[in-house]
């Protein structure tokens, strides 16, 4: 039998309320299947399965909110024989299984009614995860309690419910980085003329729906310069550093009522450059329409976070943890430069980085930011 | 299609990109950037809106003349081939 558990949506989430059931006992679940929804402090999440069976049983009804790690259902894999009538449900996961963090606001500010179930309008979730309106909050004044659109449009008018509990839990993710990774900081200012006369080119000749913006570029050569510094590219736990298996990029992304979320793409280091962009343009779109998934949330290797446009010259992270390393890039702007012994206007960007002190140094941080420097020399290939 | 039309399919656009705009609440010669916060995703996503709505393929030399709502109706009358508004 497989086990569904609640996710780990990211450091600081530590607790979900389950929404809905998309698949009911009985049904057939492919890896890579949504089938249930979990409300989060971030939005409302679509989790994945990650076994082929078919769903023998559910333990955890809709409404309900539990730690991260209760087992929400059972999956019976395939060619396993159907569980006797009878037979006592496999017991929950004890929250001390995936304890949660010594700082747990929201957990502890916001008992749910245990069993309530939560019926909702595909309309009124679209609109709620867009407002930022918590649905376990609501009571629905449609038939048998069903939360229709004008509840969450009331709901939304009288309160910032999702944007508290959203920027509490950045705060305690925040606060715990800084508690606890010794962050050092490196910044580099790089010649960005290259990368922007290719990506004009590029451009030129394409669709608006086939070009490419700046930031991909800038992924792309961050995840090529991370196969050189793989303990950026990592995890720091339990007194040591583990170097994750794939190239996996947090975005960090604003949502436009407030607050942000990192959803990740994956394995950048493979990937093409139009291929990232179909992917970032994908992973943006569902992150402010609400729609992101469990993966999404819970793969980031490392963050990167580009300002983008118009902005600040600078961006110095705080690191996500247990990740060992977040890169900022601030705006591409047209600055002076020094080339060929004269002073020209050159587009540049400035990249940093912030990384724990305990899985890396100085000397590494600066060569990787040299290697993201020589990578975006040669933009054609990325 | 006449120049009021135009400006409602920009509004429809930049509604496609920013779902929770308030169409009445837009300022016709304010920047679009700053009144609706898009940034870089946003906007090459409203151009390419423009581009399958109205067949208009706005190159990225010219992205500054679509930096406000007035602009952009006047901008794209201009490659539609709409008239001005007689005085």
């Amino acid at each position: 039998m497989g086990e569904f558990r609640m996710p780990s949506l990211g450091a600081d989430m530590v607790a979900g309320t389950l929404t809905e059931w998309y698949k009911h006992p009985g049904e057939a679940v492919r890896r890579g299947d949504i089938i249930a929804a979990v409300d989060t402090d971030k939005g409302s999440i679509d989790v994945e399965v990650f076994d082929d069976g078919v769903l023998e049983q559910v333990v955890v009804q809709e409404g309900q909110k539990v730690p991260v790690g209760t087992l929400l259902a059972v999956i019976r894999s395939a060619g396993e024989a159907p569980a006797a009538s009878g037979v006592a449900p496999p017991p929950r996961a004890p929250a001390a299984t995936v304890p949660p963090p010594a700082a747990a606001p929201v957990a502890q500010s916001e008992p749910e009614p245990a069993g309530r179930r939560l019926r909702v309008s595909p309309l009124a979730r679209r609109l709620a995860a867009e407002r930022g309106v918590d649905l376990a909050s609501l009571h629905g004044s449609g038939e048998a309690g069903t939360i229709l659109r004008e509840d969450v449009e009331a709901a939304a008018s009288g309160g910032r419910d999702r944007q508290d509990r959203m920027r509490r839990a950045i705060a305690s993710a925040m606060s715990r980085s800084k508690r606890e990774i010794p962050h050092f900081y490196l910044a580099s200012t790089i010649d960005f003329g290259q990368a922007s006369a290719w990506l004009a080119r590029w451009n030129a000749e394409r669709k608006p729906a086939e070009r490419l913006l700046a930031a991909v570029l800038l992924l792309k050569a961050t995840a090529l310069a991370l196969l050189e510094f793989p303990e950026l590219n990592a995890r720091w736990e339990n007194d040591r550093v583990t170097h994750a298996a794939g190239i996996h990029i947090g975005v960090a992304t604003s949502l436009r009522g407030g607050g942000l979320v990192v959803p990740a793409l994956h394995y950048v280091n493979r990937q093409t450059l139009p291929a990232l962009m179909v992917e970032l343009r994908d992973l943006v779109q569902r992150a402010r329409s609400g729609t992101l998934r469990s993966s999404d949330l819970a793969d980031g290797t490392i963050t990167v976070t580009s300002l983008g446009e118009g902005s600040a010259d600078m961006v110095l992270g705080v690191i996500y943890p247990p990740q060992t390393a977040i890169v900022g890039f601030g705006s591409v702007a047209e600055r002076p430069w020094v080339r060929g012994g004269a002073v020209v206007p050159r587009p540049v960007v400035t990249a940093s980085l912030a990384a724990d002190h305990r899985a890396s140094d100085g000397h590494r941080g600066a060569a990787f930011l040299a290697t993201i420097d020589r990578l975006l020399q040669s933009p054609e290939a990325l | 299609m006449t120049r009021e039309q135009l400006k409602q399919a920009v509004l429809d656009a930049l509604l496609a990109v920013v779902p929770e705009a308030r169409p009445a609440q837009i300022k016709s010669a304010a920047p679009l950037r700053d009144q609706l916060d898009l940034d870089s995703m946003d906007f090459i996503n409203f151009v390419a809106t423009l581009d399958q709505s109205l067949g208009v393929d706005v190159p990225e030399s010219e992205y500054g003349r679509l930096a406000t709502l007035d602009s952009c109706v006047e901008y794209l009358s201009a490659r539609l081939g709409i008239p001005a508004p007689s005085p």
